[in-house]
């Protein structure tokens, strides 16, 4: 088959519906093979293709690298002593260059991604990833520009640092950055311990941390990395936080209140004002878990809401792309009572207007110390910071406007396509960026769990919500469409899960309880792969 | 839009959604938006105000360094397919960057010689500290036993992080360039939970990794009254305790330097139980200090407690291999405060840039580079170290870094070199703060920096050092 013939066939898979010539949410249950096996005749061609890892292609001796030539005298071997020295070279794999690019480009085209349709992932914001952030973090004075040059000679780097950090504070309202957690997890990890570091500082050991039942999963596993301990707060009938469990819960050993705000379900907590009081009330603090920022820039700050601590994600709200797991970068900022303990390096500015990096370390300061090497995910910080410079205020507030708006018309596009009466939404009437819906109508009624509608919407060649998040909906559905998304996208997603429900309803659950049918591999065996796992290639 | 929601603007959504008192009723104080090609040439001019590897001579290693980066994985790097999907939730339309994954941790797990590795961690230094967080769930020991050999990031970071769950850090002085065996051996005990070293070490020496596993696993053991028929190097075995409780040995655990792997004993030859490192130096771009990734690579026996995705190998319902994460039950999306980490994102397209870097060198390339390094690094050494006022740090072996002590001030130097368009390498006392490292220099060298533009380097910091000699004495 001619490459030609490949991507054309790649692009059917992708962007449009399984069968060649129909617009996407317009597959019948025709489509789909009956008792669902796609093993025979109806499997596509990426379904045909037989799997083989790079270990498994090549040749002895074949080979893509050239060495640069030895122009110094050889090694004595005493230099590197016997025993030192590997015996045997690492199986790696032995392939040439053109076959190292159609290997990754054909592995390439197993996956789906954000540039090919649409990704309504909720709490993770899969916003577009502008082309112009990779041109210019792939410019030499960037990307090839050393950690430790001095900072006299990456004067344009800290610059780029510190606008970057004073953006980020004014976005949240609170004065003070750093730029160095390498993700999400990492921020709140900085912040938990920042926490810590604040009470110790005044003599106090608090050991418990609050956290909603509707956090994320990071929030409670970063809590116990920082030493403290998980205290659950319940969630009230609005979707907010329980006011009465918080006021029980909140004595002189709790250290601190992770909120997400809007939460999980997408909603704004009504009662922030009166949770930051009873939680500066018992001398805790605040702190706001970033995921959800791309609701509210602009239009609401956590340091105005009572926040100490905020985490950022670059890759959600900041157009990070997100690689398929990250390269991601957290940053944190902080109120002026926590300032004293961020981590070190910081990025400085002198009375002459030059940058430097503040070194002092946790002996000759407050600060925790260090959470990783150097300063920080820098080629995330070029990108976000482009698309700050790009969009400027006006603009953030504007894209968390249509971002809310977005969510709003998609909410209500699936009540006039007569969703609501098997997937309602769980809390609320109106939402902020995103959205949560429960399955547990549909699965009742038409005997197809949430589950099953993700793979079905594979299918129609989307990529599903967040699924069974957050754990107190049942079976959870959260979407989040972001801003840059058409109004004729919305349309046909919403025609799509219309369009599923009716199937079930007219051709039975089974379509799609068996569904994917068109993706390059269906239903795997997960369970499998957890008892027995596999987890690298087998060498000769 | 807004009749389908029944809502009369925008501006309604929010009123109705957030209380008057925490809405922003002004304008971000920042800069308007601009267009896109003024957005570039500012950023160009920010990078115009740097000096990157490309405007020197540059000899500045100490954790990262400028290695050639193959146009390959720029091409595949920035294909849409790596580049802008989420994490792999959804495995039947996420084959390709699980697979990736899967390769990846196959040839982490090779290069490595340990069986179970992981589908990356952040960066170097967060990935001991994550290493150390395994060590405390495994064996719940007090303290991490540290090489003060360890790159000063990490043993800083460690701290970080320890102080969070409560461990101690005790530092392990170095002799001779080296992590002093006796010193080590003393001060690892039965409340040791992690024994932890680098190879090669901050100052590019070359460790005896076996000797250093060994006396980790059996000075715990004589501690805990049991030397009973203990191989040093046979793994975190448990030892049965004097006061008749059981004790587990300490884990051991290696900052490794992925690029000498070709040539250098691998840690899970070693007898080291955790290997963990910066994996920048294997197709990443510098990028003033990241995005790269950490590796993570363990024995089988703790793979339960491994942080991160793991992709494994499984089937569909038809039959076609496939690959989907697995073991999530250790994660935070479902163990919440009972996880094994809390990482969540971690550093997938840099570790897809690891693999093809590693698959693109192949089998010889990796033991040819890690020769041409070995041979160029020492005809460095020898050659700066023939000059006067400049004498080698240690004698130990090295690969591709070496320290150098200079009699002048080294900023100074660095400031006379820097006129000539070389930069000589990294100040080590204003890394590592101690005072041993006053006068210190480290100089990495890549397979960028031929015989020529090291004969250049030794020219250039010769001429620096004796006009600096020079100045002190007039």
């Amino acid at each position: 088959m001619s490459a030609i013939d490949e991507n054309h066939l790649h692009d059917d898979m992708k962007s449009r519906p399984p069968i060649e010539g129909r617009a996407p949410g317009h597959v019948t249950a025709a489509d789909t093979p009956a008792g669902g096996s796609s093993a025979g005749l109806g499997a596509t061609p990426l379904q045909r293709e037989r799997v083989t890892t790079i270990f498994e292609k090549g040749a002895a001796g074949r080979r893509a690298f050239m060495c640069p030539e030895l122009d110094v005298p050889q090694v004595d071997a005493e230099l590197l002593p016997e025993r030192l020295r590997r015996k045997q070279p690492p199986r790696l794999p032995e392939v040439s260059e053109p076959e190292i690019v159609r290997h990754y480009v054909g592995l390439s085209k197993r996956n789906f991604d954000l540039d090919s349709g649409f990704y309504p992932l909720g709490s993770c914001t899969m916003k577009h990833n502008p082309r112009l952030h990779e041109r210019v973090a792939a410019l030499a004075g960037h990307a090839r520009l050393h950690p430790l040059q001095d900072p006299a000679k990456a004067q344009g780097a800290l610059e780029l640092m510190w606008n970057l950090q004073g953006a980020l504070a004014e976005i949240s309202g609170l004065p003070h950055v750093s730029l160095q957690p390498s993700a999400g997890s990492h921020g709140e990890l900085a912040g938990v311990l920042l926490t810590r570091a604040y009470h110790e500082a005044r003599g106090e050991h608090r050991h418990k941390v609050l956290t909603p039942d509707t956090s994320h999963g990071t929030n409670p596993a970063t809590v116990t990395m920082a030493g403290l301990e998980v205290v659950k707060v319940a969630t009230n009938p609005d979707g907010g936080v329980d006011l009465d469990d918080l006021r029980a819960k909140a004595d002189s050993d709790v250290a601190c209140l992770m909120l997400t705000n809007p939460n999980t379900l997408g909603l704004f907590d009504q009662n922030i004002q009166e949770i930051a009081e009873i939680v500066h009330g018992v001398g805790a603090t605040l702190y706001y878990d970033g995921a959800n920022l791309n609701a509210v820039m602009g239009l609401s700050r956590p340091g105005d809401m009572g926040f100490d601590i905020v985490h950022f994600n670059l890759h959600k709200s900041f157009t990070q792309p997100h690689g398929g797991g990250g390269p991601g970068s957290g940053p944190i900022a902080v109120s002026d009572r926590i300032a004293p303990f961020l981590p070190r390096p910081l990025v400085v500015q002198g009375d002459d207007g030059a940058f430097d990096l503040c070194h002092d370390s946790p002996a000759s300061s407050k600060s925790i110390g260090r959470l990783r090497g150097f300063q920080g995910n820098y080629g995330c910080f070029v990108r976000s910071y482009a698309y700050i410079c790009s969009l400027g205020g006006d603009g953030l507030k504007d894209a968390s406007e249509t971002a809310v708006l977005n969510a709003n018309y998609l909410l209500a596009r699936l009540k006039e396509r007569g969703v609501g009466e098997y997937l309602p939404l769980a809390y609320g009437e109106l939402c902020l960026h995103e959205f949560v819906l429960s399955g547990g109508p549909m699965k009742r009624a038409l005997k197809i769990k949430t589950l099953d509608l993700a793979k079905r919407l594979l299918d129609f060649g989307f990529h599903p919500p967040t699924v069974y998040f957050p754990l107190l909906v049942e079976e959870a559905l959260m979407i989040e469409p972001t801003e840059t998304e058409t109004k004729e996208t919305l349309d046909a997603f919403a025609d799509a899960i219309a369009q599923i429900l009716k199937e079930a309803e007219t051709d039975g659950p089974e379509v799609a309880q068996n569904a994917p049918y068109t993706t390059p591999v269906r239903r795997l065996d997960e369970v499998a792969a957890a008892k027995h796992p596999v987890i690298r290639q087998a060498l000769a | 839009m807004l009749e389908a929601i029944g809502v009369p603007s925008i501006e309604a959504l929010f009123d109705r959604q957030i209380p008057e008192a925490v809405r922003l009723r002004r304008p971000l104080d920042l800069p308007a938006g601009r267009p896109e090609q003024d957005v570039f040439a500012h950023l160009r001019e920010l990078a115009a105000k740097n000096v990157s590897a490309e405007d020197e001579l540059s000899f500045l290693g100490a954790g990262m360094y400028d290695h050639y980066v193959p146009a390959l994985i720029d091409m595949l790097m920035e294909r849409s397919e790596f580049l802008t999907p989420y994490t792999p939730y959804q495995p039947e339309i996420s084959q390709g960057g699980l697979q990736v994954m899967f390769e990846y941790q196959t040839a982490i797990s090779e290069l490595t010689a340990l069986p179970a590795a992981n589908a990356s961690v952040y960066e170097g230094p967060s990935a001991v500290a994550a290493a150390g967080y395994l060590a405390k769930l495994h064996n719940g020991g007090k303290r991490f036993v540290v090489s003060a050999g360890m790159h000063p990031h990490s043993i800083e970071t460690l701290r970080t992080h320890a102080h969070g769950y409560g461990m101690e850090v005790v530092e392990v002085p170095l002799r001779d360039g080296v992590t002093d065996l006796d010193a080590w051996t003393r001060a690892i005990d039965g409340d040791c939970s992690a024994a932890i070293f680098a190879q090669p070490n901050f100052y590019g020496a070359v460790e005896d990794a076996a000797a250093l596993s060994a006396a980790a696993k059996s000075s715990s053991s004589a501690l805990n009254g049991a030397g009973e028929g203990l191989n040093g190097a046979a793994g975190a075995d448990t030892v049965k305790g004097g006061g008749g409780g059981t004790v587990k040995a300490p884990v051991v655990i290696a900052q490794v330097d992925p690029i000498t792997l070709g040539i250098l004993a691998p840690p899970g030859e070693c007898g080291v139980d955790v290997a963990v490192g910066e994996g920048q130096p294997l197709g990443n771009r510098l990028d003033f200090g990241g995005p790269s990734f950490g590796f993570f690579a363990a024995r089988e026996e703790y793979l339960r407690r491994m942080p991160g995705r793991i992709a494994g190998e499984t089937k569909d319902v038809d039959g076609r291999r496939g690959f989907v994460l697995t073991l999530q039950t250790r994660e935070q999306h479902i163990r919440r405060e009972k996880a094994t980490s809390n990482i969540c994102t971690a550093q997938a397209l840099n570790a897809l840039a690891g693999v093809v870097y590693l698959t693109w060198l192949g089998r010889r390339g990796i033991v040819e580079l890690g020769e041409l390094l070995l041979a160029r690094t020492h005809y460095a050494r020898e050659m700066l170290s023939a000059l006067a006022g400049v004498e080698t740090l240690h004698s130990q072996p090295v690969i591709r870094e070496f320290a150098v002590r200079i009699d002048a001030d080294v900023a100074a130097v660095k400031r006379r070199c820097a006129a000539e368009g070389v930069n000589p390498g990294v100040d080590l006392h204003a890394i590592t703060g101690r005072e041993e490292d006053r006068g210190g220099l480290l100089v990495a060298i890549t397979e960028q920096r031929s015989r020529a533009d090291i004969d250049r380097l030794t020219e250039v910091l010769g001429a620096a050092v004796a006009a600096e000699r020079e100045m002190v004495t007039a």
